[in-house]
């Protein structure tokens, strides 16, 4: 890259790309709170959801967030994020929504899947959730960068009372200004980090010193390789016969199913190790740790026409 | 520290663009090993012998099935001096909407033509509405030039027609680049190629990384629509009143003296909050709260604006339009109208014009607008809005239709802003830098 840098042409830049992208987040979410009635943030305890939730704070400041999280739990967590989520919630004076996945399968609306994963199940508890609760804007930690079906998704992004996503029929969106109508049943899946990369969230929880699950960074871990990922031993399957655990040095690139989450070896203890590891990455971090996303060339584009997040 | 810089690509057909994004992607590192695995197994798939850098972007399944782009991308790549984001907008006549939509937070945008057919007749379509939109800079790709053996009066030949129809469109000479490039094998594109050592211009990369983008603020009158009153009412802050926006144009700073629209209030701004404290000052782009001298009745729609320049509210609205919806426009119709935080039901009271966008010139007064149609009307609204001239701001001079019955968007409303036509000696008054230089989100 150096040897294409020109030089500089005498026009100085006024705003950094990290506080844009913070102010187009912010816009986001002050549009929503100011045109529906019953917003909720989807979260995971994951880092793009951690960043969600400060964004929201600084939305409205010094009032609380005027809305409540939602977790949809699978009950194959990691105690760190659950630990971790319970904080974040007590010290800010959030307000949490969990819908348990485990009840959906104890009185038999869901069947636990032969392989044990449990991501694909948390669709019918969110969409359960939502018409209950009728919320009818529901906020996502998505970013465009994540993935081919992801980067054409609007900001703004309609769903029927099936929760599906139907990529014809997607509005224009013009300029910053959202159109959020839509009809009872429907509802708006809102992405305020829509133009954000892996490596923006990570510059931007360094600059503003957001805490996350500790499972983000390297620590020693026990471990066993399937698919060519390591995953950690569960109450979700694992490991099975034939696969041996291992300690390793290891940190997790997302957050979701403890039974198809792998954690990629690292020694990246800090923010700052994370970011330079990142920035050295060959692999996306869907690709290195996400078994569900592997599945097929359109696997999440048929994950979001169901109504997945 | 680096800044951020959006950008739209709009193209025919077969151009080529998915393959120069792909290859712009490619070339700065911005795909990693799983991505390129994919495009290659995908590519061997389909008994390609190269990859096929296409397949990088084509998200959906009928897109790669069909071998189209349907829908915008936005893509993402960094170099040490900028952060890119980048709306793919697809070529066929029936998604022009979708390239509407790129442009319109767009601070610079590459055209794509074929090396072997020069500007044709959607070139010039999508320039009109690069045009019309106000995007500041315009790049044509001449695109396959390895196709036309590197040949140098082929390149000039279309660069000279393309910086003409542009230059009638209002562009300024130095707003408008032209790049011999080919997506297939990157030349010119992030790399210099050797196969043109006639061109000494930038590559497209190097152009993207150090053309001018940042307006100057003080150049243009502050305007914040209000979006949010935060009202805390808690021990720690019983009488905060602030209020959220996002600040549209110009800069705000404390001590400043603005009025506050529709109503017509004149205040002081006392402080420019933020949860890391106050601000000296706030540029356009950022989102921050304010806390204003008088105790006003203000809220969501209300607009913030300098003293020293108010727009005059009105509940006539002069204005363009480009259709977006498949049910077409006629006069008579009753719509929503969205300007700034503020919707209102209008009406639209006259269909005065259409666009041709091959003649640039006005047809006058048809019985309908149909999809992709840019029309000029007249709207009147519910209540006066406080509209800015779009040439003179991108921001407070847009507004969305929408349907009242199904909520959907019906087109992009632009106040004033009529394209020159060659017949109004082809510059458009003050349209060059300064007023087409209001930065998007």
């Amino acid at each position: 890259m150096t040897s294409t840098v020109t030089q500089a042409s005498g026009v100085g830049s006024a705003v950094d790309d990290l506080e844009a992208l913070e102010s187009e987040a912010i816009h986001i979410f002050r549009e929503v709170a100011g045109e529906f009635d019953r917003p909720v943030v989807l979260f995971s305890g994951g880092k793009d959801s951690t960043v969600l939730v400060h964004l929201a704070r600084k939305a409205f400041w010094p009032a609380p967030v005027p809305f409540p999280l939602l977790h949809v739990d699978t009950g194959h967590n990691f105690p760190e994020v659950i630990e971790f989520r319970d904080r974040l919630v007590a010290e800010h004076g959030l307000r949490l929504v969990v819908a348990h996945v485990q009840d959906w399968i104890d009185d038999g609306r869901l069947a636990e899947r032969p392989d044990g994963t449990r991501n694909p199940l948390q669709t019918v508890p969110l969409l359960d959730t939502i018409a209950e609760h009728r919320f009818d804007a529901v906020f996502g930690g998505g970013r465009r960068d994540e993935e081919r079906a992801r980067a054409k998704e609007r900001i703004f992004s309609l769903r029927n009372a099936f929760g599906q996503w139907e990529p014809r029929r997607q509005r224009p969106e013009l300029w910053n200004l959202y159109n959020g109508r839509h009809r009872p049943g429907e509802h708006v899946r809102v992405f305020p980090l829509s133009n954000w990369t892996e490596l923006d969230v990570w510059r931007y929880i360094a600059r503003e010193g957001i805490e996350l699950p500790s499972i983000y960074y390297a620590h020693e871990r026990e471990v066993f390789r399937r698919d060519g990922m390591w995953l950690t031993s569960g109450p979700w399957g694992g490991p099975r016969d034939g696969e041996t655990v291992q300690r390793k040095t290891v940190r997790y690139r997302t957050v979701g199913d403890g039974s198809c989450t792998g954690a990629v070896e690292s020694n990246a203890a800090t923010v700052a190790d994370v970011i330079a590891e990142v920035q050295a990455s060959r692999l996306t971090e869907r690709g290195a740790t996400r078994a569900d996303d592997r599945l097929s060339e359109a696997a999440m584009e048929d994950r979001k026409r169901e109504g997945y997040f | 520290m680096s800044d951020l810089l959006r950008l739209a690509t709009a193209g025919s057909v077969d151009d080529g663009k998915s393959t120069l994004v792909g290859r712009l992607l490619h070339d700065t590192k911005s795909v990693l090993a799983d991505q390129l695995d994919a495009v290659q197994r995908a590519s061997a798939d389909r008994g390609l012998e190269v990859p096929d850098l296409s397949l990088l972007v084509d998200g959906l399944r009928a897109e790669r099935e069909q071998g189209i782009t349907i829908d915008v991308a936005y893509r993402y790549f960094a170099t040490p001096r900028r952060s890119f984001v980048l709306a793919d907008t697809p070529g066929h006549v029936q998604y022009t909407r979708n390239t509407v939509t790129g442009a319109s937070t767009a601070q610079l945008a590459v055209l794509l033509v074929d090396a072997r057919n020069g500007v044709v007749e959607q070139t010039r379509r999508h320039a009109a509405v690069l045009a019309l939109l106000g995007v500041p800079h315009l790049v044509l790709a001449v695109n396959k030039i390895d196709l036309v053996d590197y040949d140098e009066s082929a390149f000039r030949l279309i660069a000279k027609e393309f910086t003409a129809h542009a230059t009638a469109l209002g562009y300024a000479e130095s707003s408008v680049r032209t790049i011999p490039v080919s997506a297939l094998h990157g030349d010119n594109v992030v790399d210099r190629s050797a196969n043109t050592p006639w061109y000494d211009g930038p590559t497209l990369l190097e152009h993207l990384e150090t053309v001018p983008v940042q307006p100057d603020p003080h150049e243009v009158p502050f305007r914040m629509p209000v979006q949010y009153v935060i009202r805390p009412r808690s021990a720690e802050y019983p009488d905060y009143r602030g209020y959220a926006g996002q600040v549209a144009a110009g800069t705000v700073s404390e001590g400043d003296e603005v009025v506050v629209l529709p109503a017509g209030l004149r205040t002081r701004v006392t402080r420019v909050d933020t949860m890391d404290g106050p601000l000296a000052e706030a540029r356009a782009g950022r989102s921050v709260t304010l806390l204003l001298a008088d105790d006003l009745d203000i809220s969501r729609g209300d607009m913030i604006v300098a003293a020293e320049s108010v727009p005059q509210p009105t509940d006539e609205l002069d204005a363009t339009l480009c259709w977006l919806a498949e049910k077409p426009l006629r006069p008579g119709a009753r719509v929503l109208v969205k300007h700034g935080t503020r919707t209102v039901p209008a009406i639209v009271t006259d269909l005065a014009s259409r666009f041709d966008e091959q003649k640039l010139s006005y047809a006058d007064a048809p019985g309908s607008l149909q999809l992709n149609d840019i029309g000029r009307v007249l709207l009147r609204t519910a209540e006066p809005l406080p509209a800015d001239d779009y040439t003179t701001n991108r921001r407070t001079g847009a507004f969305l239709v929408i349907d009242s019955s199904d909520g959907g968007t019906l087109a992009a409303g632009l106040v004033g802003a009529a394209l020159p036509v060659p017949d109004d000696a082809g510059r458009r008054p003050a349209a060059d830098e300064q007023a087409l230089l209001t930065p998007g989100p």
